[in-house]
């Protein structure tokens, strides 16, 4: 099976990020591949323990998104490719969407597209979907589970209201939550293979695909308002006389 | 100026915020409510009673059960016959999806959980987080229609007028589906944690309650897991006291005490309810970030120093499992229940 998953690089879910004359900062904070897109490159490796094949790892950024791939790579993933050019700096979700179209054709094409559920960078979660629209591919987005048999792969997806078993045939675009499985951790032979590994980047030109002209684009970027950080602590000498009093405060909030 | 709003439900069940789309789009003009499945025309009537001045209905055995794929293709083919200014979605796994398809079809963008939205001459200006809610953006759309998925609570809910009447248009489905739905699992309940206006969460702590003996013959994950269950029964006892849902810590869910579901958090649901009680929590900035815009925090911890009080307005250092079921108990006499 030809597995291809579809990662990012963003700033350290711990970094302190803030507006900072009109662009995003993180500071010194590492740069990392997108937490949520560990579980689609472990999810790759399930299939591809399962059903034999190959994982490639895709990513569009600049040549600093190397790393990410890298750790991909570590993982176990068996290759990776970089898609990087400067006319992809103001990229929207359909630009991105169109851009990994072009490059997983140029790959081959594969059995099955894995993304994570969303970036913690713009968190729109809309890639996945319009990646399959754009590939004309099923989706079977938001899955907890994956199960292949022959040409058909089932999922167990899941939504507020519970789980759905959704089924469709190979080829297809799916996205993975965290029930897929903690992503293993890279091996002392998988970072050593990373680091030694030669990732290939593709410009626009060579996926054969033209920058495609954002329609979504920020006007401004602002720092969320300060919260009143004043707490009050509240005591007594039982359980039920501290309860007490919480329960006064509350009721006199008007929250309830 | 013409705005659809795409009324999500499950089943019949609407999710709450659809009518607070609804009611963002009143506010711009015509307001067109689109309502797909089958044997939906109750869904349908409660539109009109929230306000629509009419509902275009697609009732068709293709739509019974949600797939993107034909649920996109047929709001693609309304939107392109019918050209409203803009298409209002409540923020859910399935609309995430359907607005990204058909925004490719209609070669468009979609801005999505957005907390405000102002018209700006025939286009819109949408308010949205992002990296987690550290940063906010104010960000433009410049295809047409303009697509949006509302953040839940962010905007009012129109008044419901019962038995008011309108128009009810029947429409087409479009498209081919390309999976088939098997079924449904029922080993997580329904969980609305965006749509909730409190909420009760428990973490690592509703674990750590020494005092309980497990049934013998279960090792020590297991007795674990069953403690954790026993607190995680004060909490709900709580969240449902006050009409409110049941939240958790990544650490409670990856500790398998409770469903992903209900994961408050980066990872899982960004909530903002009227009242947010976490219990047993510690406040890892991955909590944080998900909770945070709660319009009143209430931590309960052992640990004096634990970061979630800096997010609290009020505080209890103590134990969990005295403090909850002593403030059911005064929440049911005060509250008169």
């Amino acid at each position: 099976m030809k597995i291809i998953a579809c990662i990012k690089q963003v700033p350290d879910s711990e970094a302190k990020v803030k507006a900072e004359g009109g662009q995003v900062s993180w500071g010194d904070a590492p740069l990392v591949i997108n937490p949520f897109d560990e579980y689609a490159v472990e999810g790759a490796l399930q299939m591809k323990e399962a059903h034999s094949g190959s994982v490639t790892a895709l990513c569009i950024g600049p040549e600093s998104a190397k790393e990410a791939l890298k750790h991909a790579l570590a993982m176990g993933a068996d290759e990776a490719v970089l898609v990087s050019d400067p006319a992809l700096d103001n990229l929207d979700t359909v630009g991105a969407a169109k851009v990994l179209a072009a490059a997983i054709q140029k790959i081959g094409g594969a059995d099955m597209v894995i993304f994570g559920r969303q970036t913690l960078d713009n968190g729109a979660g809309l890639t996945p979907a319009q990646t399959a629209r754009v590939l004309g591919l099923p989706m079977l987005g938001l899955a907890g589970s994956i199960k292949v048999e022959g040409s058909a792969v089932t999922v167990e997806r899941v939504i507020e209201e519970g789980r759905q078993i959704m089924k469709a045939n190979l080829p297809v675009v799916l996205s993975v939550v965290q029930s897929i499985g903690e992503p293993r951790y890279p091996s002392f032979m998988g970072i050593r293979k990373a680091s030694k590994a030669t990732i290939p980047v593709w410009s626009l030109g060579d996926i054969g695909a033209s920058a495609p002209a954002p329609i979504v684009t920020r006007t401004e970027l602002m720092n969320p308002p300060v919260q009143d950080a004043t707490i009050e602590m509240i005591t007594g000498e039982t359980p039920a006389e501290i309860a007490e009093k919480l329960a006064d405060k509350i009721i006199a909030e008007k929250v309830l | 100026m013409k705005t659809f709003v795409y009324i999500d439900h499950f089943k019949g069940e609407v999710q709450p915020s659809s009518w607070e789309a609804l009611g963002l789009a009143k506010s711009f003009g015509t307001a067109v409510a689109l309502v797909f499945g089958t044997g939906v025309d109750d869904v349908a009537k409660m539109a009109v009673e929230y306000g629509a001045d009419e509902v275009l209905v697609a009732d068709d055995p293709s739509l019974t059960d949600y797939r993107a794929e034909v649920y996109a293709s047929t709001l693609a083919a309304l939107a392109s016959s019918q050209s409203p200014n803009l298409i209002l979605f409540p923020t859910t796994a399935r609309t995430r999806e359907m607005a990204a398809m058909a925004a490719i079809d209609l070669n468009t963008g979609v801005l999505t959980d957005i907390s405000g939205l102002e018209a700006n001459g025939d286009s819109f200006v949408a308010t949205r987080p992002i990296y987690e809610g550290k940063v906010i953006e104010k960000t433009v759309c410049s295809g047409k229609p303009v697509m949006a998925t509302i953040r839940g609570r962010a905007f009012p809910k129109p008044e419901r007028a019962e038995g008011k009447s309108g128009t009810i248009t029947k429409v087409a489905a479009t498209g081919e589906a390309k999976s088939t739905v098997e079924g449904y699992g029922a080993s997580e309940g329904a969980v609305n944690l965006g749509d909730a206006a409190v909420i009760v969460s428990g973490g690592r702590g509703v674990s750590n309650n020494p005092s309980l003996t497990p049934p013998a013959g279960m090792d020590e994950k297991q007795a674990e897991v069953w403690r954790a269950q026993q607190g995680f029964a004060l909490v709900t006892e709580l969240a449902q006291l006050l009409g409110g849902a049941v939240g958790a810590s990544r650490a409670a869910v990856d500790g398998g005490y409770i469903p992903y579901a209900h994961q408050v958090g980066q990872t899982g649901k960004v909530v903002a309810p009227d009242l947010y009680i976490a219990a047993g929590i510690s406040g890892a900035i991955q909590h944080l970030v998900g909770m945070r815009n709660a319009k009143l925090i209430v931590a309960i911890n052992k640990d004096a120093d634990a970061p979630i009080f800096k997010q609290a307005r009020y505080g209890v250092v103590g134990d969990l499992f005295a403090i909850l079921p002593a403030l059911t108990e005064a929440m049911k006499k005060k509250l008169g229940k």
